[in-house]
């Protein structure tokens, strides 16, 4: 994805990752990296995800992927437990760059305190956190 | 969008470009070869006497087989598709690629040093030891901290040694602390170096001097910590002046200060790590002290130490007994409490030779000298990149002025040119310099690091920075060019995703 977009339906945690929560089961949500964040990366080489029933806590890494920068960490934006990995991503991690929202997911979680959405950005909040 | 300008020029491949470089294992002919052995000296025995069967061959090794002028121009044309030093200017930032001055490759070529064989009885090897020893002093001297070993053979390796040291000295005293606190700006061997340590990394928030943000520090240093590691100046190039105070904290709350002496090119003469309040500082020799390094030869990392951190340092110690000229040089191996040996032998001999050499024919205010001339070459540089016009798109991510290197961020550059700082690094390459390091600190966007070092002339620095501008210059009329750089090289743009994941590690022969 060559442009810079933050779609209205997600929430943005300040480390730059989204969560989509599923319209159908709100105790669900779907976890990946922003477009700043996959820009600033560069070309991502690796994704390492956590084991499925891994559980997570807000604003505590989760995982990493390893950019042909650096390695960073990828912070839960919300607390919950890894209920599906997105396999995929092991032989194509490049779709974190291609498509961060949709083919390059990380992690699909059940939510455990789902009261703490509130204290995410919506796409207005962020743009403007990143001077986008 | 036209095609990129000087597009034909830029399509048209070199002789280097176009062959496939190959092996010295993939030349030559069976039966070729660049000697001839000389008559043998000593009793004919047969070697299948000396070998057990298990260490015996059962083919004979597949080696070159080449003549001479082959090999050399083999390695000759290798090099040719290197960048080093001796070609060009190489402002690698945090890296000092300073000049090597030929004088120490006279003195390390020595027979006396060259062919000494590390197993030499001290009594026979007396001139390496005291060479050893007074360089010891030296380090001792340049850093504050008397205590000094110099086994470690690298940087990465020093810390290796300083966490080691932390952990044992805090043992020694019944005392659990797992955590060594290392700021964002940190070299990547600091956290490397903790977790091969079994230690727990914390990391501490810049402030927006640049320095280590001291509430931040005042929350984390507790009776958990064991250490904090820090670089002075650190990687931002900036000298953090709360040291002091930093030291206090650290001290206060029982742990250890580790000094990370990449940078001791900016300071060196100047102040001393152990009078700031460190009791542990590893050096790189191969960067301070000039060693042909980054592929050019091996590194050196020795440590200096305070009093209370001595008796972990590792065996053996030299010792010298008696005094003045009369002085008696031996390997101290009875250390109870020592963290044990660093490595086999004592050391990369070659490296302590070039840096004694350095530090004597430098001498005390030659030392100063050098160190006030990388910080005035490096400002001195900056100060010309904003002259040029090139701040606005590559404005310095910290301060004003810079010690030994300083940090560009590439952020402006990459929104209003669209080249990034890779595009950059990779266009210079083209116009004949070394790239900066690029990407790093992480917490600068798009970073540029610059290390012009001392050994740079006012028409090198004046010329590169003149190279960046035209860069920009050229990037506002077609970016593609940068895009798509380097053009002028063996190789061009590396596909680095696949270098990542599909690496060639292996070449059937």
């Amino acid at each position: 994805m060559a442009e810079a977009s933050y779609p209205d339906d997600l929430l943005y945690h300040a480390d730059h990752d989204w969560a989509r929560i599923d319209s159908g089961d709100p105790s669900q949500a779907t976890f990946g990296i922003t477009w700043y964040a996959q820009d600033s990366l560069g070309e991502v080489v690796f994704f390492e995800p956590p084991a499925v029933g891994a559980k997570l806590v807000k604003d505590e890494p989760y995982a990493e992927v390893e950019s042909v920068k650096a390695v960073s960490d990828v912070v839960a934006p919300l607390s919950g437990e890894i209920v599906e990995v997105n396999e995929s991503l092991s032989e194509a991690s490049q779709a974190i760059n291609d498509d961060p929202y949709g083919d390059g997911w990380l992690v699909k979680v059940r939510l455990t305190e789902p009261a703490e959405q509130a204290q995410l950005m919506d796409a207005g909040a962020y743009r403007q956190s990143i001077g986008a | 969008m036209s095609e990129p300008s000087g597009a034909t020029v830029l399509a048209s491949e070199s002789p280097l470009q176009r062959e496939r470089a190959i092996t010295i294992f993939e030349k030559g002919v069976p039966g070729r070869s660049a000697f001839v052995c000389p008559e043998m000296d000593v009793p004919r025995v047969d070697p299948l006497e000396l070998l057990p069967p298990r260490l015996r061959r059962e083919r004979p090794a597949r080696l070159p087989q080449v003549s001479e002028p082959e090999i050399v121009r083999h390695y000759v044309r290798l090099s040719k598709r290197n960048f080093d030093l001796d070609s060009g200017f190489y402002p690698l930032g945090s890296c000092t690629m300073k000049h090597n001055p030929r004088l120490h490759e006279r003195v390390a070529a020595l027979p006396g040093h060259s062919r000494l064989h590390p197993l030499q009885e001290p009594a026979d090897s007396q001139g390496a030891l005291r060479l050893m020893w007074s360089l010891q002093e030296a380090l001792g001297e340049i850093s504050g901290l008397p205590h000094v070993c110099l086994q470690p053979s690298a940087g990465s390796h020093g810390e290796l040694a300083g966490v080691l040291l932390t952990r044992a000295y805090h043992e020694d005293r019944d005392q659990q602390r797992r955590k060594v606190l290392t700021p964002d700006t940190s070299h990547g061997t600091n956290p490397a170096t903790v977790t091969m340590a079994g230690l727990e990394v914390v990391k501490l928030a810049t402030d927006e001097h640049g320095g280590i943000d001291i509430d931040d520090l005042r929350a984390k240093a507790d009776e958990t910590v064991a250490c904090l590691m820090l670089t002075n100046p650190n990687t931002l190039g900036i000298f953090d002046r709360n040291i002091a105070q930093i030291a206090e904290i650290v001290h206060g709350a029982g742990a250890i200060l580790y000094y990370d002496g990449a940078n001791l090119n900016a300071i060196m003469g100047f102040s001393r790590p152990g009078d700031m309040g460190f009791d542990i500082v590893h050096f790189n020799l191969h960067k301070s002290f000039t060693q042909p390094h980054g592929g050019g030869g091996p590194g050196s990392g020795p440590i200096a130490v305070s009093d209370r951190i001595e008796p972990y340092l590792p065996v053996p110690v030299i010792a010298a007994t008696g005094a003045g000229d009369d002085l008696v040089f031996r390997f101290e191996e009875d250390r109870p409490k020592s963290i044990g040996r660093l490595r086999g032998f004592h050391g990369n001999y070659g490296c302590f030779v070039r840096a004694y050499a350095y530090i004597r024919s430098l001498g005390a205010d030659g030392l100063k000298d050098a160190s006030e001339a990388a910080v005035i070459n490096a400002n001195y540089l900056l100060a010309r990149l904003r002259q040029l016009g090139v701040a606005e798109h590559l404005p310095l991510a910290y301060g004003q002025l810079c010690m030994h290197e300083f940090v560009l961020s590439g952020a402006p550059m990459k929104r209003e040119l669209q080249i990034k700082t890779l595009d950059l690094a990779k266009r210079l390459l083209d116009h004949g310099y070394h790239p900066p390091t690029v990407y790093f600190p992480l917490l600068v966007d798009e970073a540029l690091m610059v290390e012009p070092t001392e050994t740079e002339t006012r028409e090198t620095l004046d010329e590169f920075a003149q190279a960046i501008a035209d860069i920009l210059a050229e990037a506002a009329e077609d970016p593609r060019i940068a895009q798509t750089a380097p053009h002028t090289t063996p190789v061009r743009r590396l596909d680095e995703v696949a270098a990542a994941k599909r690496p060639v590690i292996r070449q059937q022969l």
